[in-house]
């Protein structure tokens, strides 16, 4: 297949809107969302459940229309030209969707074939991540393992060599060591030219992408690479402990300096307010600077929106 | 071509894989076959009799017998007070009583005539018709027995001959219509739920998302159930023939041809089903109560539609089941060809034509 090598980007979106009505209600998914994913790169879309990540795959993937704006995937518009954009693209929704009464083996014929294509001419494009499950291709796939699972799935919207991969949430219920060796497959793709679309709700997930949209109740509140997000981020924080957890974080909104805190792991982050140069902790209370995470920075820009 | 191959390879991997729902599948042919045929009879045979014989003379004995002989009486509890003859039908235990009066034989010899009563239990209203007609019948064979003899002047012989169906076997009614009902819950409701199932699993997503057109996805999904259902209508013919002895008349060709002709119907109509609903739960009540009740009510194989109001009968004429009735009872039991079946075939063709473009028409290309 040929390679793309224009300068348009995979994925423009822009002023894109859609809302649901479910009753009398209205409910926003999306508000006013614009980002673009340049031409093979990592883009991961960061956000808690409900921010409206699945929306806007379904949108980009043509399996949903929109109220307003307009969105193009590989200089398609995903309304007009769905057809083609089905050809072209690899998709991956959150909830695992091949056949579980069909063995791995079936599953990736059937999506090969679907796609008018073999499973031996794209062999080697899969082949790291099939590899890992071929011992089980007689296994029917609702027998598999979360993680093998996953890996079907990414071989099965591969299996046609697509120019741009959605992933919905691939880790979503994965163990760590999976997890792990699925974002390692991504960078890999990555080098074979593929632009990935993929979304989390893991914050450290965010670090493996080469650029993030953070997102929150349908609207994006901050696009970078995960290094600037953090770094210019301008505010400092402080971890916090001590033997009362509990009664700290309630101590800790006190303390003139506090602008917000809240717990993080074995910690407490204390987010300093703006113009406090050294914030002076009390005596039993064992404090250290850090660097912000992404985290950090997502739940002070949540902060930032909700006022 | 070879999408469509795999398409249909993988459907039959879900119905072999789902062994429990095969075996519903290609066992309820047999069984409606077996429960019409031999529980679910209004044939009325060996009814509980009681005759009360209170001439006793020589020729009550004589129709007495005759009664007793017949296949379809069963005397019961003999009396000679008709006042037992309420307690009997209370209780249920007979259905039709025959009351001879004591100057029955005295009568009969001195005046020429003579007077029988026939009680019946109505709460069945078919079967007291029946029993009483059936009485009727053997009395007046009795009376020509006695006439024998010294002949009246003028008699009216009335010949009766049942045309296609001389024993009046309620099997020759049924077999088409059990035929109806199976091919449209195997075609209509199974490949409904099969469609929706894999939009309720999310497998629609991905096929959705993929450049496989639509009309592939859906004429895949009928392809398996065609070839189930030609199993179940051979299965259905080879028991009618050989267990329920129901003659095929008509060419056997043409009644495969137009029973595949339902098949298409009825499964343009399941594909219809799945395009306009969402969860399989919907497509099971649509299939079943809009689709099944009025296939047994409306097609004639239980209640006459001869029988019913003008606005039912109308009614009546938008179920494919009515038309394909209509053929079967045609060709199979009166033997009928094609030149006399045409308009229905017709009908039904139409009908396919349009619940298949409808259903292609509805099939959703996105989500929601």
């Amino acid at each position: 297949m040929e390679k793309f090598v224009s300068e348009q980007p995979a994925i423009v979106v822009s002023s894109v809107s859609k809302s649901y009505t479910t009753g009398k209600t209205v409910v926003k998914a999306l508000d006013n969302i614009s980002f673009e994913v340049e031409r093979g790169s990592l883009f991961g879309l960061i956000g808690p459940d409900g921010a409206g990540k699945t929306t806007l795959f379904r949108i980009l993937t043509s399996l949903l229309l929109f109220d307003k704006g307009q969105a193009m995937v590989d200089g398609f518009d995903v309304i007009a030209d769905y057809k083609t954009i089905r050809k072209r693209i690899g998709y991956m929704p959150g909830r695992f969707s091949l056949y579980t009464d069909l063995t791995v083996q079936e599953n990736l014929q059937f999506f090969a074939s679907i796609f008018e294509t073999t499973i031996e001419e794209n062999y080697d494009l899969i082949k790291a991540i099939y590899a890992q499950i071929e011992p089980f291709k007689d296994r029917r796939a609702g027998k598999l393992s979360g993680g093998m699972k996953q890996k079907l799935a990414l071989s099965c919207a591969l299996i046609h060599r697509p120019s741009v991969l959605f992933l919905d949430e691939p880790t979503t219920g994965v163990d760590a060591v999976s997890r792990k060796e699925f974002w390692d497959m991504l960078k890999t793709l990555k080098q074979e030219g593929i632009t990935i679309l993929v979304s989390t709700p893991y914050m450290d997930e965010a670090n493996l992408c080469d650029k993030v949209a953070l997102i929150q109740a349908g609207t994006i509140l901050g696009i970078n690479t995960p290094e600037n997000i953090t770094e210019q981020f301008p505010k400092t924080i402080y971890r916090v402990r001590n033997d009362n957890m509990h009664a700290l974080l309630q101590e800790a909104k006190q303390w003139a300096f506090t602008e917000q805190v809240y717990p993080f792991g074995e910690y407490h982050h204390v987010v300093i307010r703006h113009g406090v140069a050294e914030p002076v902790f009390p005596a039993e209370v064992e404090a250290g600077k850090i660097h912000p995470g992404i985290e950090d920075v997502f739940i002070d820009l949540m902060r930032d929106h909700e006022q | 071509m070879k999408q469509f191959y795999h398409f249909i390879i993988k459907e039959f991997y879900h119905i072999f894989r789902d062994r429990k729902t095969l075996l519903i599948l290609l066992g309820m042919p047999m069984a409606q076959i077996v429960i019409f045929g031999f529980a679910l009879s209004n044939e009325v045979k060996n009814a509980h009799i009681t005759i009360v014989n209170q001439s006793n003379g020589a020729a009550s004995m004589k129709l007495v017998q005759k009664i007793e002989s017949s296949k379809y009486f069963e005397t019961y509890n003999q009396t000679t007070q008709t006042s037992d003859i309420e307690k009997m039908f209370r209780k249920g235990t007979i259905k039709v009583a025959l009351v001879i009066p004591p100057d029955f034989d005295k009568t009969i010899l001195a005046q020429n005539s003579s007077r029988l009563q026939i009680i019946s239990d109505a709460t069945d209203p078919n079967v007291a018709t029946t029993l009483t007609a059936y009485l009727s019948i053997i009395v007046a064979d009795f009376q020509k027995e006695l006439n024998q003899p010294n002949s009246i002047p003028y008699t009216i012989n009335v010949e009766t001959r049942m045309m296609y169906n001389p024993q009046l076997k309620g099997a020759y009614n049924f077999v088409p219509g059990v035929m109806a009902m199976v091919l449209l819950l195997v075609c209509t409701l199974m490949t409904s739920l099969t469609v929706v199932r894999e939009k309720e699993l999310g497998n629609m997503e991905i096929l959705l998302a993929s450049p496989v057109n639509p009309l592939i996805i859906i004429l895949a999904k009928a392809v398996p159930y065609l070839l189930l259902s030609i199993i179940n209508i051979i299965t259905i013919l080879l028991l009618s023939y050989f267990v329920l002895e129901v003659p095929i008349n008509g060419s056997l060709a043409l009644l495969f041809a137009v029973s595949i002709l339902f098949i298409l119907v009825s499964l343009a109509l399941g594909l219809l089903i799945s395009s306009v609903t969402d969860t399989q739960k919907a497509a099971m009540f649509i299939s079943l109560i809009v689709m099944l009740l009025p296939t047994v009510m409306f097609s004639g194989f239980i209640f006459p539609i001869e029988n019913m109001p003008l606005p039912l009968r109308v009614i009546s004429n938008i179920i494919p089941a009515k038309w394909y009735f209509i053929i079967v009872k045609s060709v199979m039991i009166k033997g009928l060809g094609f030149s006399l079946i045409w308009k229905e075939v017709l009908i039904l063709t139409g009908m396919m034509l349009f619940f298949f473009t409808m259903a292609i028409k509805k099939f959703k290309i996105r989500l929601s």
